[in-house]
């Protein structure tokens, strides 16, 4: 037997190469994803085929064989698919409710001016320059959290600075479901974050004072919260104190939610590495700081999905307002139903229809800004 | 009682610390003067890194005295935040802040505890990355730096502070060997530029190079204080002995 000769080296550097072409590009792509082996090979044609009958028959029902334009029953009675005339004669009742028609341009001014900021909001996040994030930051939270609700209030409420007063019996349709959702969504955040801290504090009366709040919210059903703020409350109040029912309605959905918060905000405190507080500790921040510059920055950058999931879900649960009486959205589409002159087969299905769509492109919206929004907030050099 | 002069920068007075019952730190002085570097060696679980931990309050302890640059330790945030204000700390895995780049992290202390001005305290942080030889990495993330380098980043932004004492937890332990030697490398010039350091390290030669004084721990107490020759050539107590010939080869 020969001698092994373990003498070995290299005299030039390998170059680089690229990978074979079949398995890159859009042609590699297709082939690993689609077509890699037989039981692949079969899956993506009943895939394929399914999803192309799907396509057709809501294209159909939708499209085709709907109904667009008419004034009447008449025009829908006789098609098997979508009735949309119907959704296009209810459509201002469906966003602004019963607010009276010749001031419906303050619904639209408010919507208009949420839309434009939170539009600059996303751009200036996306594509701002640092020094921009770092000196408008602290401008857009006070806008959010405290200009906007202001300027709505006393646009939407009115009875102040000259605006005719509409109370909020008269308020419905996408307006409240927004109203709702904007109140739940960021009136809770702070709450949340508040009570998060609460529940790991080291002081016992904080941490059980914390507990007990979020625990509590947390084990009722939001209809339930719905039915004590709009009836009970009012059992613990003087008799001639009275909350605008909608008023009271915002609070306990802000508070459920709040808790809700305080959980997802408190799994993302207990992934931050005990050597992040000391390093702050070390260079002399105080507790506040800490906070603010180093903690909660990755803390709440961990619990984005958690947080829009909370958020998606709050945004649906809004139309439980419906049983204690206030029509949101979904509650003006279902009260379009008793009205005979739109009484067809295709009715309810269309308006559900609508609805669905209405609400899957608010949520979906949610669930693709926090998906970007990780993306960009994404440090680890991966 | 040990009486101290007024040179002293740090004096550690007969202090002790328990960890729930079991007794981590017994009876420790120690003094340490301006410009001194003191070397803190021994066994894993010695309370070598709880006793410099101690100095700048990230732990606790139950009884003795503490005193950094006149400035008494005691229960009182203000007095903690002004002594974390004068030691800067390196820790073992660095604890960079991951969401900020190499420059924010060093600017961010000094702007908000220092009340420096933004622009002084970029100039202050590019020198001393400068110093630290990676003045090019000031916009990235420390995600995007290897061991060593975020190490450095780690010891300019304690620097940015202008610290009087700085305290070095194994700033070398977590490191490939390849990297042990640039951290080394930075901290001989800051010992050179007469700094006052503690250091917690394994790394013998630093000692021998830049040390004043080694301190030997075992059990949470000090076994043998001396100078670096003596310490190593001379050692008189037989765990001393045990210790040096399991860590020199």
């Amino acid at each position: 037997m020969a001698d092994t000769d373990y003498h070995f080296v290299r005299d030039s550097l390998i170059a680089e190469k690229s990978p074979p072409a079949s398995t890159v590009g859009f042609v590699g792509w297709v082939r690993s994803n689609f077509f890699s082996s037989a039981i692949d090979i079969v899956l993506s044609l009943i895939f394929l085929y399914f999803g192309i009958r799907l396509v057709l028959l809501l294209f159909e029902w939708g499209v085709t064989s709907a109904v667009f334009i008419g004034s009447s029953r008449e025009d829908c009675l006789d098609t098997s698919g979508a009735c949309w005339a119907y959704i296009f004669a209810k459509f201002k009742l469906l966003i602004y409710g019963f607010y009276p028609v010749e001031l419906r341009w303050r619904v639209d001014i408010t919507g208009a001016v949420g839309l434009v900021m939170i539009i600059a909001l996303a751009l200036i996040y996306s594509y701002g320059t640092k020094f921009l994030k770092q000196h408008f930051t602290s401008l857009f939270i006070i806008f959010v959290f405290v200009v906007y609700p202001i300027f709505a209030f006393i646009l939407l409420h009115g009875g102040s600075f000259g605006f005719v007063k509409v109370e909020t019996e008269y308020w419905g349709g996408l307006l409240v479901t927004l109203v709702i959702a904007y109140i739940g969504i960021f009136a809770s955040m702070p709450i949340g974050v508040v009570l998060a801290l609460g529940r790991r504090s080291e002081k016992v009366l904080v941490r059980l004072v914390s507990i007990i709040f979020i625990e509590f919210w947390r084990g009722v059903p939001l209809i339930t919260v719905l039915f004590m703020a709009s009836n009970m409350l009012q059992y613990f109040l003087p008799k001639d104190v009275e909350f605008d029912k909608l008023l009271r309605v915002l609070i306990g959905v802000m508070l459920f939610s709040a808790a809700y918060i305080a959980e997802v905000v408190r799994g993302g405190l207990q992934a931050i590495p005990k050597g992040q507080y000391e390093a702050s500790q070390s260079l002399g921040m105080n507790f506040f700081k800490m906070m603010v510059f180093i903690i909660m920055p990755q803390a709440l950058k961990l619990v984005i999905p958690g947080i829009v999931n909370s958020f998606i879900a709050l945004f649906k649960d809004t139309t439980l307002v419906l049983i204690v009486g206030l029509y949101d959205f979904l509650g003006m589409i279902q009260s379009t139903f008793s009205d005979p002159k739109w009484s067809v087969p295709q009715q309810s299905i269309t308006a559900y229809a609508f609805a669905a769509i209405v609400y899957w492109m608010f949520c979906y919206s949610m669930s693709r800004y926090s998906m970007y929004l990780e993306e960009k907030l994404d440090t680890t050099g991966r | 009682m040990v009486k101290n002069s007024a040179s002293n920068l740090i004096e550690i007075d007969n202090l002790n610390k328990w960890f729930g019952k079991f007794h981590v730190l017994r009876d420790i002085n120690l003094n340490v003067k301006k410009g001194e570097i003191i070397v803190i060696a021994g066994p894993s679980g010695s309370g070598k890194s709880t006793l410099i931990r101690c100095i700048n309050r990230l732990e606790v302890f139950q009884s003795g005295r503490l005193t950094v640059d006149g400035v008494d330790l005691v229960d009182d945030v203000k007095k903690i935040e002004l002594i974390r204000k004068e030691v800067g700390m390196v820790f073992q895995h660095f604890n960079l802040f991951p969401h900020l780049t190499v420059l924010e992290n060093c600017t961010l202390a000094p702007i908000w505890v220092r009340k420096m001005p933004v622009a002084e305290a970029n100039d202050v942080a590019m020198s001393l990355l400068e110093r630290v030889k990676i003045p090019e990495q000031a916009n990235k993330y420390p995600g995007q730096l290897s061991g060593g380098q975020q190490q450095r980043v780690a010891i300019a932004r304690a620097l940015c502070m202008q610290p009087t004492i700085m305290l070095f937890d194994e700033p070398t332990s977590a490191l490939d060997p390849e990297m042990i030697k640039e951290v080394l490398e930075v901290m001989v010039d800051l010992a050179q530029s007469g700094m006052t350091m503690m250091c917690v390290t394994h790394e013998m030669g630093f000692a021998r190079q830049v040390g004043n004084s080694v301190v030997f721990m075992d059990q949470g107490q000090i076994i043998e204080q001396n100078s670096p020759e003596e310490f190593f050539n001379n050692p008189v107590h037989e765990r001393t002995k045990l210790f040096l010939s399991q860590i020199l080869h």
